[in-house]
């Protein structure tokens, strides 16, 4: 199981990459393996606002269906588009496959998540 | 993990393995060992294996054992021969299915019941209830243990195993013979779609048995197949599920099952209804269907024709061998034929679908 150090990680197995004011989204390593084949990734349009803790959209693995939670509040600014043909990029490479990128309304709920090494500890 | 969840004889295998366990009509049960996806295809293409002892098993036995097992059931159990097998159902008066099963006939006087896991207690209480004559009822489900091997390799993994030749076992019979020198029933049934077998064996020799079977399914790849592939390839044969596709408020007729109900039979539970139903025409009726555009169906969602809703979804998934979306909806009767373009609410949005020919896969496990 995979944990790199430079991303955030929320609760519910979100990984954020910040850029200056943009968060970069996917999954974690944990969070694919937990869900098996990832067959079908409904994504949000970009412009669309997302509010922290909130569903953003919905990930279909063959036998079940995850909403996947917004882990900061902004505008989605892009769409990971590559993933309507190719779902199985979040199982292959979860942290390569970003989902979407946000343009944070407030950076303070950054402190709100976790880094690698309490994030480790919260899923062993 | 609840401590009262049950485990079977195969528990330490899939530990060793590192499955995912799910818990499954109040059984720790696997339901994936790496990928659904792989465990499927491994199933279709070579071999794989799998963990059903949740199945429940009644012993049913005496003199009377075959005219009552005719009247308990729907399919027509006079039909049998020694050591053949059967699937069948049985129903309320009111036409409901209490549950579908397998009858295996060893004799004129002693058969055994194969039933759903998680309808064991309530099948037995029914059972009991309906009992007449010289008949004595068993449920042995905890004293046997089931593992099968599905797909067009079991042939070749079986011969390696045994001292008989497992082609001369026609499908759904089976014969008391020894596997790996462990004695058992070997049967040729399954619920892939796939040539196979269900070895039904005491729980002492189970890890045996599975090592045996992995170890002569090498050379062919051979996977432990987990409930999740076991879904995925039932679903691609349109095989109903009980508690998916049928319950007590389904009806054999309108859930394809017509065949194993003997409705010219003198009497059965559920007869008459059945026959008012059949007159009628039902007002719904099963169907295969396969989403047009991007999603996944689930049970439960509505089905729409028109804007209207006009059915329900009772199973759905990503089927692996297809690489497409399909599904299983009951659906009002005069909508239910190919061809037909359908309409599946997920979630906020109505995905198109088309009604197609089922099963959705074709295969021969006969």
């Amino acid at each position: 199981m995979d944990f790199p150090k430079n991303l955030k990680y929320s609760d519910d197995h979100e990984w954020v990459r910040v850029e200056g004011d943009e968060a970069v989204v996917g999954i974690t390593d944990f969070a694919q393996s937990e869900l098996g084949d990832v067959v079908y990734v409904d994504l949000p349009s970009i412009g669309d606002w997302v509010k922290k803790g909130e569903a953003f959209g919905t990930i279909e693995a063959v036998k079940t269906v995850s909403d996947m939670l917004a882990p900061v509040s902004g505008e989605v600014i892009a769409v990971n588009e590559t993933l309507n043909d190719s779902p199985e990029n979040l199982n292959k490479d979860p942290y390569e496959s970003w989902i979407i990128k946000i343009k944070m309304s407030d950076l303070t709920e950054l402190n709100d998540l976790m880094d690698a090494d309490a994030y480790e500890k919260f899923v062993g | 993990m609840s401590e009262t969840l049950k485990k079977t004889p195969f528990y330490s295998k899939h530990e060793m393995l590192h499955a995912k366990m799910v818990e499954f009509a109040g059984f720790l049960m696997p339901v994936m060992y790496s990928s659904i996806r792989e465990e499927h295809l491994a199933v279709r293409s070579n071999a794989g294996l799998f963990d059903i002892s949740h199945m429940g098993e009644f012993y049913v036995e005496g003199s009377d054992a075959e005219s009552f097992l005719n009247y308990l059931t729907t399919n027509d159990v006079t039909t049998l021969k020694e050591n053949q097998a059967q699937y069948s159902a049985m129903c309320y008066p009111y036409g409901g299915i209490v549950d579908d099963l397998v009858i295996y006939r060893f004799q004129k006087d002693k058969y055994m019941m194969v039933v759903n896991a998680g309808n064991i207690q309530k099948d037995f209480e029914w059972i009991k209830k309906n009992l007449y004559g010289k008949v004595s009822v068993k449920n042995v489900s905890d004293k046997i243990a089931l593992l099968a091997l599905q797909g067009p390799k079991s042939f070749s993994i079986l011969k390696k195993l045994v001292t008989f030749n497992p082609e001369s076992l026609n499908f759904y019979h089976f014969c008391e013979e020894r596997v790996a020198e462990i004695p058992m029933i070997i049967s040729r049934t399954g619920y892939t779609g796939e040539l196979g077998f269900e070895f039904y064996h005491h729980p002492d020799q189970s890890e045996r048995l599975w090592d045996a079977l992995m170890e002569a399914g090498k050379e062919y790849d051979i996977k432990p197949a987990g409930l999740g592939a076991r879904d995925t390839l039932r679903l691609e044969m349109t095989y109903c599920l009980y508690g998916n596709d049928i319950n007590e408020n389904t009806n054999p007729l309108e859930a394809g099952l017509g065949w194993i109900t003997k409705l010219e039979k003198p009497s059965f539970i559920g007869k008459e209804s059945l026959m008012k139903i059949k007159e009628a025409k039902p007002a719904r009726k099963i169907v295969g269907f396969i989403l047009r555009e991007r999603g996944i169906p689930r049970h439960g969602y509505p089905v729409y024709y028109e804007g209207k809703e006009v059915g329900i979804v009772t199973s759905g998934t990503h089927s692996p061998s297809l690489n497409e979306p399909i599904g299983l909806a009951y659906i009002r009767r005069d909508l239910a034929k190919v061809g037909t373009i359908i309409e599946i609410g997920i979630r906020n949005k109505n995905v198109k679908g088309e009604i197609v020919k089922t099963p959705f896969v074709t295969s021969k496990p006969y």
